[in-house]
């Protein structure tokens, strides 16, 4: 039981890494964030069975803070697109040496 | 420590108890007229008009309307300048009295004192200890002050003239701007020159050796705005360095062999050196070379004839009466060490000799009166030098007190003179040199005073009775002769030359120096004084006796200059006379150099009564001969001013030019200081080493990290997306396969 729920989120994991290596869009790439956290809220959950109640108090906390960073990442994107009429992460590259 | 049973001593010293104990007060006073008149010209420093370093206004408008004679007296020293700011300095008058009120203070005190210890009978010296200034292992050294024979002499003569000297600066320099500032390094010259001859042990006194050099340094380039015055005062500091070198060295062989520093206890372990051995003769050249530098001796007299560019009582006091002749008294302080080394003793007297005979013919040619003053300077110290050198150490002492006196009254005399011929040239607007004797000539029909006066110097300083340079230089030239008699002197060799025919050659020497004193001195008067005035028909009209506050020293010094023989009238001469006590110098100094001088001298015997007639005619003659000589010879009818003076050529210009030594130095030591300065080190060192590759190379390395880092920061989020997951990777891969 454990090891299935270990290898779907290993699974989401990996596919939320790639998500955010290969996409250029920054909504794609908050998405796949997303999907990465969620895959780490399934390990807690799995592992909350076998040693008690604290992988759960986690997810609520992984998911309060998610949200608040949906919020605010959301902002910024929107505020992004405001400026510049575009999401592409490739033109976004001013801050640099 | 031996100090510590001195001082324990001192409770049932003769002195104590009495006004001695006062003794500290005597440097004291003139430190408190430093402090107060520092701050004096602290506040004047906002001021602005006051200010020297203010934009400058010709003062001429200014210097009409409120016409004291004496107004401009503050350029009287600074060879044609006249871009000084006429503005006398609002606590001028606080300052006339505190300045030189401390000094006659300190007089005052040192006279009771003095007259304390004239009823004691002291045989050791007074030593009052302070606190312990340098306790470190061995080494001991107190903050001490003693009082004996000797330093009592000394300091009735810094007090004394000193305090002349100050009167005389107040009419001298009242209306210059940094007035306060003048006194205020005048009082500290004073404190120091008082700690000089206070201390009761090497360092102390090398204390007042270097403030003294500092207040030097200061004084001479007092006209700090004048490049040339500003260089005279680094020169002077410069030169003394070397010297001071010398002196630090010889306290350190002096520590590292005796274990003492203090002069009871080096006076009582002298003995234990080998007589005549090398260690004692390395002390007695080191040593004698701080007094080279300080005294102006060959090869470190360079810097006393520029030392003239200060205001002319700082020369007075400074380079002729008091500083320069802090070398004789070490010397003379250092007696004992001195008597054990006959070759150090030699070559202090040959030095002297070379020393005297040399100035005095720079002394033949030049036109600027200070210069030829203090060329006479020299000559005149290059004498006491054979004084202490030949071991007659009461007779270098004599000559200096005499020459304290007759110097003093000269370069006051000179002073008076620049005043006089400055402000004629300054009322007229004149640029021609107020200094030169070219542009004198006939002053004495305007200053009949200061004439009367300079004479009675110029008499003295050529040796003629009963004036009190004759029978101090005659003392010096009649031990001279005596020792190469016989002494241990004269039985000693200098580098294989038997003592006795270096002694007659010194003897010689001194002789000739004598005549050339009397030349020089003569000519200085006849250019000056007499014949037909050169100032220029509009300034003669200005030429003018100085105030009674000037004169007034001159007085008291040509009063000094007449009966300061008296002080030591040799024993023959009173025979013949009988004019009171003989040879009480002799008597009052006998505690302190007596076992010393009966070292040197002995072996010899006394010379007999017609010798001694012999010698004493001999000088006088030869006085009187260059007197002659030098009204023979020189016509100052014939004179032209200094603007239509011919070159002048052959031997009269290598002295003019004072033998090229200048020239020399430069060649030989400063210039090669400049190129190895200019090439190794600022160069190659400077730029190369230290700017190159430790400053701009450490820089170099930190902006090549900084490139690499800055190359990293693309801006691109995929690549720092890429970059964290390949380091997760990377380290979860390490823990893994750990």
């Amino acid at each position: 039981m454990l090891a299935e729920s270990l290898a779907i989120s290993a699974v989401l994991f990996t596919i939320g890494v790639v998500g955010v290596l290969v996409h250029r869009n920054a909504i794609i790439i908050f998405m796949c964030v997303e999907l990465m956290l969620t895959a780490v809220n399934l390990t807690f959950v799995a592992f909350s069975r076998f040693y008690g109640a604290t992988g759960q108090v986690f997810v609520v906390f992984v998911m309060t803070v998610s949200a608040a960073e949906a919020a605010v990442g959301l902002a910024i994107i929107i505020a992004i697109f405001r400026h510049r009429q575009t999401v592409n992460l490739s033109d976004i590259n001013l801050l640099k040496g | 420590m031996l100090l510590q049973q001195v001082a324990a001593q001192a409770a049932s010293h003769p002195l104590s108890g009495t006004v001695a104990e006062w003794l500290w007060l005597l440097p004291v006073l003139p430190l408190a007229g430093f402090v107060a008149n520092g701050l004096l010209s602290l506040n004047s420093a906002r001021l602005g008009p006051s200010d020297p370093n203010a934009p400058h206004h010709h003062p001429h408008s200014l210097a009409a309307a409120d016409a004291p004679a004496i107004s401009h007296a503050e350029q009287a020293g600074a060879v044609g300048d006249d871009h000084h700011a006429v503005k006398r300095h609002r606590w001028a008058g606080l300052t006339s009295i505190i300045g030189p009120g401390v000094l006659v203070a300190s007089f005052l005190l040192a006279l009771s004192i003095f007259f304390a210890m004239k009823g004691a009978h002291m045989e050791t010296p007074f030593i009052q200890r302070y606190f312990s200034w340098m306790p470190a292992g061995d080494l001991q050294i107190d903050a001490a002050f003693q009082l004996d024979q000797l330093s009592m002499v000394m300091v009735l003569v810094i007090t004394g003239v000193g305090a002349l000297i100050h009167i005389f600066s107040i009419g001298y320099m009242r209306d210059d701007p940094g007035y306060p500032r003048y006194f205020a390094y005048l009082n500290l010259f004073v404190f120091f020159m008082l700690v000089l001859v206070l201390g009761a042990n090497y360092p102390v006194l090398f204390v007042g050796w270097e403030g003294v050099g500092l207040c030097s340094y200061l004084l001479i380039g007092y006209w700090f705005s004048e490049k040339a015055n500003a260089d005279a005062g680094k020169k002077a500091f410069i030169v003394n360095r070397i010297g001071d070198f010398g002196f630090l060295v010889a306290m350190f062989l002096l520590f590292a062999n005796l274990g003492v520093l203090d002069f009871a206890g080096v006076n009582a372990k002298a003995t234990e050196l080998q007589a005549g051995g090398a260690l004692v003769t390395a002390i007695c050249l080191f040593m004698f070379l701080g007094c080279a530098g300080k005294s102006a001796q060959i090869p470190l007299y360079v810097w006393l004839p520029d030392a003239m560019a200060g205001p002319t009582p700082v020369s007075a006091l400074i380079h002729a009466a008091t500083m320069v002749t802090a070398g004789v008294y070490l010397i003379a302080r250092s007696a004992v060490l001195f008597s054990l080394s006959p070759v150090a003793s030699l070559t202090v007297a040959i030095v002297g000799a070379v020393t005297a005979i040399f100035a005095a013919t720079i002394g033949l040619k030049q036109w600027d009166i200070k210069k030829v003053l203090a060329y006479s300077t020299v000559s005149q110290l290059g004498y006491m030098f054979i004084g202490v050198g030949v071991g007659a150490y009461v007779s270098g002492v004599f000559h200096l007190v005499t020459h304290a006196f007759f110097k003093a009254l000269l370069f006051l005399g000179a002073g008076s003179v620049i005043h006089a011929m400055h402000v004629a040239y300054h009322r007229t607007h004149s640029h021609d040199d107020a200094q030169d004797m070219r542009n004198m000539g006939g002053l004495r029909r305007f200053m009949p005073v200061t004439w009367v006066l300079m004479w009675i110097a110029t008499l003295a300083i050529s040796g003629i009775p009963p004036f009190a340079g004759f029978f101090s230089k005659d003392e010096i030239l009649g031990a001279t002769f005596s020792r190469a008699q016989g002494s241990t002197l004269a039985s000693a060799t200098w580098l294989g030359i038997p003592g006795s025919s270096l002694l007659y050659a010194i003897y010689a020497l001194g002789l000739i120096s004598a005549l050339l004193t009397a030349i020089y001195m003569t000519r200085l008067m006849l250019y000056t004084f007499h014949g037909p005035n050169r100032t220029g028909a509009t300034e003669e009209g200005y030429l003018h006796e100085a105030p009674w506050v000037m004169t007034g020293p001159l007085v008291v010094l040509g009063v000094l200059s007449l009966i300061g023989g008296w002080l030591n009238i040799p024993k023959i001469a009173n025979d013949l006379l009988g004019l009171g006590p003989s040879e009480s110098l002799h008597h009052w100094l006998e505690p302190v150099v007596g076992g010393a001088t009966a070292r040197i001298a002995a072996g010899g015997h006394h010379p007999t009564v017609t010798l001694e007639e012999i010698l004493i005619g001999a000088a006088i003659v030869i006085a009187i001969a260059g007197i002659a000589i030098a009204f023979a010879r020189l016509k100052p009818a014939r004179l032209v001013p200094k603007r239509e003076a011919r070159q002048e050529e052959g031997f009269e210009r290598v002295l003019l030019n004072k033998y090229f030594v200048d020239e020399g130095y430069d060649r030989a030591i400063v210039n090669p200081t400049y190129a190895i300065s200019r090439t190794v080190l600022w160069k190659g060192v400077d730029n190369g080493l230290i700017d190159g590759f430790l400053v701009n190379g450490s820089a170099a390395v930190a902006r090549g990290f900084g490139w690499v880092g800055s190359r990293l920061q693309t801006g691109s989020t995929g690549i720092y997306a890429w970059a964290v997951v390949v380091g997760v990777i990377a380290v979860l891969g390490a823990f893994t396969l750990r």
